[in-house]
């Protein structure tokens, strides 16, 4: 259908786009052309205004100043997703999928087929499922949204964007909660679109991700366009530079080891819960503990039982030494045990609501002086959150919601920290952070171990287990495959585990 | 490099804040001017006592529906709970005359009732929605007509009047004044304050917002939600027993049109006040206004000739559209800017 001179046509260009929020410029002059048939990659550190310029793009933001020119015509695009029908689809950093609706209807919303007047469900339903089993995803289509995992829901969201003849798809973020084995079902889709003369556009904190995908990449920096190159002229660390403007040192921090014989602060015994079966295992003091295994081995439901906030069925665990089971997420809290969700915006932080109660909300009883919440306390927390966790918001005023994704997760840690836990276990860590970002949450979590407090670390992003943790637990199906130590936490082993190749035997 | 806040941007955003708090306020002293013009003798001392105490009624209910619809529940049984409470207090009374005689004991004797049925009935509601996991507007429906019900079969079908004898010693509490406030107003002015202490002061008025505006993050944040909810209810509870107390010996008699439609005078009240229907946002204060506001309307028909007394219900549910749609647009101006 389109030749090779085509794929060198812009279908859709910015042009020296600027755009403030009220009186806060968050973009300077930017442009950006997006050729058929390619994959373009848009890179930069978190609030450098990615989000926000593909809102302009697909007409959900409208620029302060600049053209848009679709098929080389200046064009103004219609609002609040009216740009689909002209071919320009945006699929939301945040998911935007109607909950409480099937598989089926969410992918057809808007659209519906129809035969003499009623809709025509059969088709449909045929149709979808189609999709389905093109991009590998193994989910009924009459499934309720609510009860899909943040991966699944990432899919669903893609096909749905698939489903709509697309010429211009943008992604924010799209494979933040994939795993590598559902990244690589959804590359094989990228390049069977690029193969139609679809472009794609999609931004991603995973560098690694970009080279291997993309044609070429853009490179955002505070608002300011840096550069776009070809992908093949670029290597990740020279990206990274780009974003950050400055050389990086090691992402990793060295390790700090841990005394052989430092106290057991938790032991978990033949744990059985809600998809947990049988799991034991040990976390020393000032230990980092890395949890891996595919999406839905059970990993979080580990964590959730033992922070209250699912039932245990059987088994036992041992909190410094005692037997103990926390029957709410407050006596966790209490008790010196924290849990840092991996849904931030489903579950973990108030998108309606400023930075500050957000940040107090875990630690609250912390700041009760008779009675009374001391909103001073509450304040200089605040700076101090902000200091430490180098949280970026040009307006402390901002609801939450409408911060960069990034520093939203930085928020979050944040929150959690404010009790100061014992043990602290989070739950994919760096999810949307950018390389510099990541970086300080690795070397933040290492100095936490270094003073003694023991963390959790559950990821799906293989080279981050590796390169912080002092242990390594694989997960599968519920279960605990195996613990790696030493030379052992590489990513080969790592994957027989997950994929259940392997397993230690168990006595 | 990047932090930095714009101080200019903050300014425009606190106006604008302000408009949208003010609201209510200007409502209320536009229909006060408009209640001037119409009749000089509606801003006299008689009148303007008379609207705060006949205000009360709602206000002190309100204040508990605005725990309740913050913490994104809501309790339609207010109205009808008024009444059984009215009942029972009235009987038990009025059997204790015999026994404690027509004084004080009886009386308070008789408040204490309604206390505790008040805090009862309300955690029932809180249980009901939390433990047994039904909407609150289905649970808070049921009680509702179970407690309507209750009246009218305690009554028997007619009305239930207080012991003469006991009238005497309770009528200060309606009729009385303290400082030339009557004690209806102190009551509200108590329970006005407590409320918006406890709403914005107190991580219990934290935990209702945060629960409000997204239960699951409040569960993630070790927030007891089950029990807060509960709680918002046991408020609630009280709040109509403490109404129900200053109410009794208005009329001294309670039947089964004893409170019919409070809950909806309730929840427009709150909602006039700019509280947010699915919850997340309080403002105790701006319920206070709402239902001072629902009281003059009342109010200034009976003053005048202009429109008839019957299109009360008229005008307050114009109110309540208009207030409504007020904050819907500032809503909307707020979306857009998000995404
Ligand atoms: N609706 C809004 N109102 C005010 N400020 C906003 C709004 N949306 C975004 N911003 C601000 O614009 C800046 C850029 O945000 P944007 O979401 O585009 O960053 P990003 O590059 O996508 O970051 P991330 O990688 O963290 O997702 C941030 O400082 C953010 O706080
Ligand atoms: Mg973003």
């Amino acid at each position: 259908m389109l030749d090779g001179q085509s794929s060198t046509t812009l279908v859709l260009e910015a042009d020296r786009i600027s755009k403030s929020f009220g009186a806060v410029p968050v973009l300077f002059s930017v442009s950006m052309g997006i050729r058929a048939g390619e994959v373009h990659a848009l890179i930069g550190e978190n609030g450098a205004g990615k989000s926000t310029l593909m809102k302009i793009l697909s007409g959900f933001h409208t620029p302060t100043s600049g053209r848009i020119l679709f098929d080389g015509e200046e064009a103004i695009l219609p609002p609040d997703g009216g740009a689909e029908r002209l071919g320009i689809v945006l699929i939301h950093q945040e998911l935007n999928l109607a909950e409480q609706m099937t598989v089926e209807e969410n992918i057809y919303l808007g659209r519906e087929l129809t035969r003499n007047g009623v809709l025509d469900r059969e088709t449909m339903r045929s149709k979808v499922r189609g999709y389905l089993d093109d991009i590998g995803l193994d989910i009924s289509t009459s499934a309720r949204i609510s009860d899909l995992s943040i991966a699944e829901k990432q899919m669903v969201e893609i096909v749905k964007a698939i489903s709509r003849n697309a010429r211009v798809l943008i992604m924010d973020e799209p494979t933040a909660v994939l795993t590598e084995a559902e990244t690589a079902l959804f590359f094989r889709q990228v390049e069977k679109l690029k193969k139609t003369g679809v472009a794609v556009v999609f931004v991603s904190h995973k560098l690694s991700e970009v080279k291997q995908i993309a044609d070429r990449i853009t490179i955002l920096r505070d608002g300011q366009w840096i550069g776009t190159k070809d992908a093949d002229a670029l290597s990740p660390d020279a990206m990274a530079q780009m974003m950050v403007g400055r050389e990086l040192s090691d992402l990793y921090p060295p390790m700090h080891e841990v005394d052989v014989d430092a106290e057991l602060v938790l032991e978990v015994r033949n744990l059985y819960s809600s998809s947990v079966r049988d799991v034991s295992f040990d976390l020393r003091k000032g230990e980092i503990l890395g949890f891996s295994g595919l999406i839905g081995a059970g990993r979080t439901a580990v964590f959730e039982a033992i922070c209250g906030l699912a039932p245990i069925e059987s088994g036992q665990v041992f909190f410094e030494g005692r037997e103990t089971r926390f029957a709410s997420v407050a006596a966790a809290r209490d008790a010196g045990v924290a849990y840092l969700t991996k849904d931030r915006k489903a579950k973990g932080l108030l998108l309606d609501k400023q930075m500050r109660p957000n940040l107090t909300l875990f630690a609250l009883p912390k700041f009760v002086r008779r009675f009374g919440i001391d909103t001073k306390a509450e304040d200089k927390a605040m700076a101090r959150a902000i200091r430490r966790f180098d949280i970026r918001a040009r307006d402390p005023k901002i609801n939450v919601g409408d911060m960069s994704g990034g520093n939203q997760q930085k928020l979050l840690l944040a929150k959690i920290m404010e009790t100061d836990p014992q043990v602290v276990i989070i739950d994919e860590p760096t999810r949307g952070i950018d390389v510099g970002t990541k970086q300080q949450v690795y070397h933040f979590i290492a100095a936490l171990a270094a003073e003694g407090v023991s963390v959790v670390v559950i990821s799906s992003e293989m080279p981050e287990v590796i390169g912080v943790s002092h242990r390594v637990v694989v997960m599968r199906d519920g279960q605990v495959m195996g613990v790696l130590t030493g030379d052992d936490i590489n990513e080969n082993e790592i994957v027989r585990y997950a994929a259940g190749l392997k397993r230690e035997g168990r006595g | 490099m990047t932090v930095l806040a714009n101080s200019s941007l903050g300014k425009g955003k606190r106006m604008s804040f302000d408009i949208k708090t003010a609201g209510p306020a200007i409502a209320l002293i536009l229909l006060c001017i408009i209640g001037f013009l119409l009749n000089p003798a509606f801003l006299s001392e008689g009148n303007l006592t008379n609207l705060l105490t006949r205000s009360a009624f709602i206000g002190i209910i309100a204040v508990g529906a605005t725990f309740v619809i913050t913490a994104g529940g809501i309790d339609l049984s207010v109205g009808s709970m008024a009444a059984a409470i009215a009942g029972v207090m009235i009987i038990i009374m009025n059997s204790a005359v015999e026994t404690l005689g027509p004084g004080l004991a009886t009386v308070l004797l008789g408040c204490g009732c309604s206390i505790v049925l008040g805090i009862g009935a309300g955690w029932i509601n809180g249980m009901l929605t939390t433990k047994g996991k039904i909407e609150a507007f289905i649970v808070t429906l049921g009680t509702m007509g179970i407690y309507r019900s209750l009246v009218t079969y305690f009554a028997d079908g007619g009305t239930l009047s207080l012991d003469f004898a006991i009238r005497g010693t309770y009528r200060p509490v309606y009729y009385g004044s303290f400082l030339g406030l009557p004690i209806p107003v102190w009551v509200f002015i108590v329970v006005a304050v407590l409320g918006w202490f406890l709403l914005n002061r107190t991580a219990f008025g934290r935990y209702c917002t945060a629960i409000g505006s997204n239960e699951a993050v409040a569960k993630y944040s070790a927030i007891k939600v089950d029990r807060v909810k509960t709680m918002t209810y046991v408020i609630q509870g009280l709040c109509v027993s403490l109404a129900t107390i200053i109410y009794v010996p208005r009329l001294g008699s309670a039947s089964s049109s004893t409170g019919v439609l409070w809950e909806l005078e309730a929840i427009a009240a709150v909602i006039i006040g700019g509280t947010v229907l699915k919850g997340g946002y309080g403002r105790i204060g701006g319920t206070i206004l709402g239902a001072l506001i629902l009281t003059t309307i009342g109010n200034i028909l009976n003053f005048t000739d202009l429109i008839s007394n019957y299109l009360n219900g008229t005008m307050q549910g114009l109110i309540i559209i208009i207030a409504v749609w007020l904050q819907r647009g500032d809503w909307g101006k707020a979306k857009a800017k998000t995404n």
